[in-house]
């Protein structure tokens, strides 16, 4: 008998005395906590990813290019990663060096390059978390993790939902999903919160109104 | 289970020695009380908490109950989505498994992300055996492996330790294993942080294979997720070229949605967050992005011995949230390290014994390692009635009974008179001279009445036994016990 015929032999055993459960889960609980305005959940996604340490900016279509290109200057950026369908609009006010993200690069590569812009794939206020999906205007899951600078745009309202559950709904579990509440962190010494450890210390997220 | 921490004492004199360290008792509680506080705040952010854990509570005693059907499916979409799928018997069998495809790609080196059941299992060691070097990447995990040392917490394994002690560790040993720590390092939280982002670097980008564990694998779509705050998780599943989960059979859940309830409910009771940093999911492969080869290994190790147990089965809801360690009493001053296993606290006390029996004394001890108070009940996301469990293996214990082991039925000879019972009756003798956690212990106080008098000694005799112990400052803990039985989440 192999491990495999072993194990589900011996489930199947132990839970001979209890009769099968095909009753529905009972999920009385919340779809999403309060209720909002459209307006007021896109200010509370703002405070709670404020609130874990990203630093937010909002914009309109129009502000955004300027927008991006002033936060990679500030921050001293010689050079950006850019996922291969990323709004080339975005990039449009920057002369920073692009690199785009290839699957031959290898990872020392990538620890070279400053900064990182991508979309997001949904974002859930009651949280503060955006989540990343792999599409084309997000690229593979590392090049928002090696570099220490990820600028992160989420269209609102489109983009934004309320709850976990809402978040769920939307996103496909085929895919590789990167959800990311704030910058990365410790609570390992003396059970305090340091910002920083060894995803992108810095996360600037812009929240950009929709035309 | 092969965790046993060799040479253990039974847990009352492993106790009684960490009860008289001044410095881990004073690391631990004000760790603990922190976290306590933060988890009381991020719980109430939620109102339909009472609605949430009972739904994780039948998520995972309906997954349980049906367990072979949704492992079968598990493996199925795994398969489908491009992963290959072992199963481990036993910890040697799950050692001999990832030892074999490490070899296969001829790497003698791997990273790996904290993860209970490779802790278990004594991966590194095995992997040490065979000539391959286990870098841990957590934190805390670092911490623990540097100072040769051993976890004492779910989540955070190095509580036991402050920060001047972590400094001194980063400084001695940091340059034997690849960077040295910076000059002139210093004990702030951030310096140390920055420390063990420079000398872990090196490593994650040189990594061509990851260890993981995973929280919850969805057996409908074969989806593995890993929960985590630093970003050590995320180079360890997606920088490597080929990357090796090891999860416990008991970590399924039936549906996507599932998530919705644990993904609420799990960063909120254990480090008292909204929301971890970050939330990996996968799903077998992806092309072009992360490890091109995934193996998944399924992990029985005791566990559907567990699950033939009627009342010890509900051990197997557990999400290791550790928040059933952070309140408990006993923890608090033992430490971690009195339960002699990795999984310590409450939920080792039910866990550990289970998994390896009653043989050893630490196990047929860690029952007793416990006043009832019920604290960890209450805080429990998916509703583990520890006590209860506790009660039930006492009696296994002092009275014998069927239990399974390896899948056979056996029939264990009450302990009278053996080693073990000696060794359960000075725990006993232990937790029941805890003035103040025994007067919060009414909730399970009439169901171990015939625990009590019966079995015990006086009380005066049993505490000149114990003398050395501190009367307990029930102050902070009947506050907490206050406060939580008047919510609405109470007590049956
Ligand atoms: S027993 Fe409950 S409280 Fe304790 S670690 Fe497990 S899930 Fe968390």
């Amino acid at each position: 008998m192999n491990s495999r015929e072993r194990i589900l032999g011996r489930v199947r055993r132990a839970l001979a005395d209890k009769p099968a459960d095909e009753a529905p889960i009972a999920r009385d609980y919340l779809r999403e906590h309060g209720r909002r305005t459209v307006a007021e959940t896109v200010e509370l996604l703002a405070e709670n990813l404020a609130d874990y340490r990203a630093i937010v900016h909002r914009t309109d279509s129009a502000g955004l290019p300027g927008l991006i290109a002033g936060l990679l200057e500030k921050r001293g950026s010689a050079s950006v990663l850019v996922p291969p369908g990323l709004d080339e609009g975005w990039l449009a006010a920057t002369g920073v060096t692009r690199v785009a993200d290839r699957a031959g690069s290898t990872p020392h590569e990538l620890d070279r390059v400053d900064s990182v812009v991508t979309a997001c794939a949904v974002a859930i206020a009651e949280t503060g978390t955006i989540v990343l999906d792999g599409s084309p205007d997000q690229g593979r899951r590392r090049i928002t993790l090696v570099p220490d600078h990820h600028v992160c745009v989420v269209r609102v309202p489109g983009q934004v939902v309320s709850s976990v559950p809402q978040g769920l709904e939307r996103l496909d579990p085929a895919r590789p999903l990167t959800w990311i509440s704030g910058p990365s962190a410790t609570s390992d010494i003396e059970l305090d919160r340091v910002e920083g450890v060894h995803g992108p210390r810095t996360l600037e997220v812009i929240l950009v109104a929709e035309d | 289970m092969s965790g046993t921490f060799v040479g253990m004492p039974a847990f009352p004199e492993a106790a009684r020695e960490a009860v008289g360290n001044e410095t881990l008792r004073g690391n631990l509680r004000h760790a603990t009380h922190t976290i306590r506080a933060k988890r009381a705040k991020a719980v109430t952010e939620v109102s339909d908490w009472a609605e949430l854990r009972e739904a994780g509570k039948r998520i995972k005693d309906h997954t349980l109950r049906h367990l072979d059907r949704y492992l079968e499916q598990l493996e199925e979409s795994v398969t489908a989505a491009g992963g290959i799928v072992h199963w481990a018997a036993d910890a040697a069998e799950a050692n001999e498994i990832v030892t074999r495809l490490v070899k296969m790609t001829g790497e003698s080196e791997v990273v790996k992300v904290k993860s209970m059941a490779t802790q278990e299992i004594g991966l590194n060691e095995a992997l040490q055996a065979a000539g391959i070097h286990a870098y841990e990447t957590d934190l805390a995990e670092l911490i623990v492996q540097l100072g040769k040392d051993r976890p004492s917490h779910i989540l955070v394994p190095a509580i036991h330790r402050n920060r001047g002690e972590i400094r001194d560790i980063f400084v001695r040993e940091m340059s034997e294993w690849g960077r040295p720590a910076p000059e002139g390092l210093t004990d702030t939280p951030a310096e140390l942080a920055e420390a063990a982002r420079l000398h872990l670097r090196e490593k994650f980008l040189r990594a061509k294979v990851g260890i993981s564990g995973a929280n919850f694998m969805v057996a409908e779509t074969g989806t593995l997720v890993v929960v985590e705050s630093e970003g050590n998780g995320r180079m360890c599943l997606t920088l490597p070229e080929t990357l090796i989960s090891v999860v416990g059979i008991e970590k399924i859940v039936p549906t996507w949605q599932d998530l919705e309830v644990f993904l609420q409910t799990l960063p909120r009771s254990s480090t008292a967050e909204r929301m971890n940093p970050y939330t990996s999911t996968w799903t077998g492969t992806t092309d072009g992005d992360g490890p091109s080869t995934f193996h998944l290994v399924l992990l029985d190790n005791g566990r559907t011995d567990t699950l033939a147990d009627e009342v010890g089965r509900q051990a197997l809801r557990c999400i290791r949230c550790s928040a059933c360690l952070n309140v408990c009493p006993v923890y608090e001053r033992a430490g971690g390290h009195a339960y002699g296993s990795v999984y310590p606290g409450p939920i080792g006390a039910i866990l550990s014994p289970q998994l390896r029996g009653t043989g050893s004394e630490i196990d047929a001890s860690l029952p007793y390692a416990s006043s009832l108070c019920g604290a960890c009940y209450e805080v429990c996301p998916v509703a583990i009635d520890i006590p209860e469990v506790l009660v039930h293996l006492r009696e296994r214990v002092v009275e014998g009974g069927e239990v399974t082991r390896e899948g056979n039925k056996v029939v264990l000879r009450p302990a009278k008179g053996h080693a073990a019972e000696r060794a359960a009756m000075r725990a006993a003798r232990w937790a029941f001279t805890h003035p103040g956690a025994l007067r919060t212990g009414q909730r399970a106080a009439s169901r171990t009445r015939r625990f009590h008098p019966r079995t015990l000694p006086g009380p005066g005799k049993a505490w000149s036994g114990t003398r050395e112990l501190p009367p307990v400052p029930a102050e902070p803990f009947r506050d907490w016990w206050q406060r939580t039985r008047g919510g609405k989440d109470g007590a049956k």
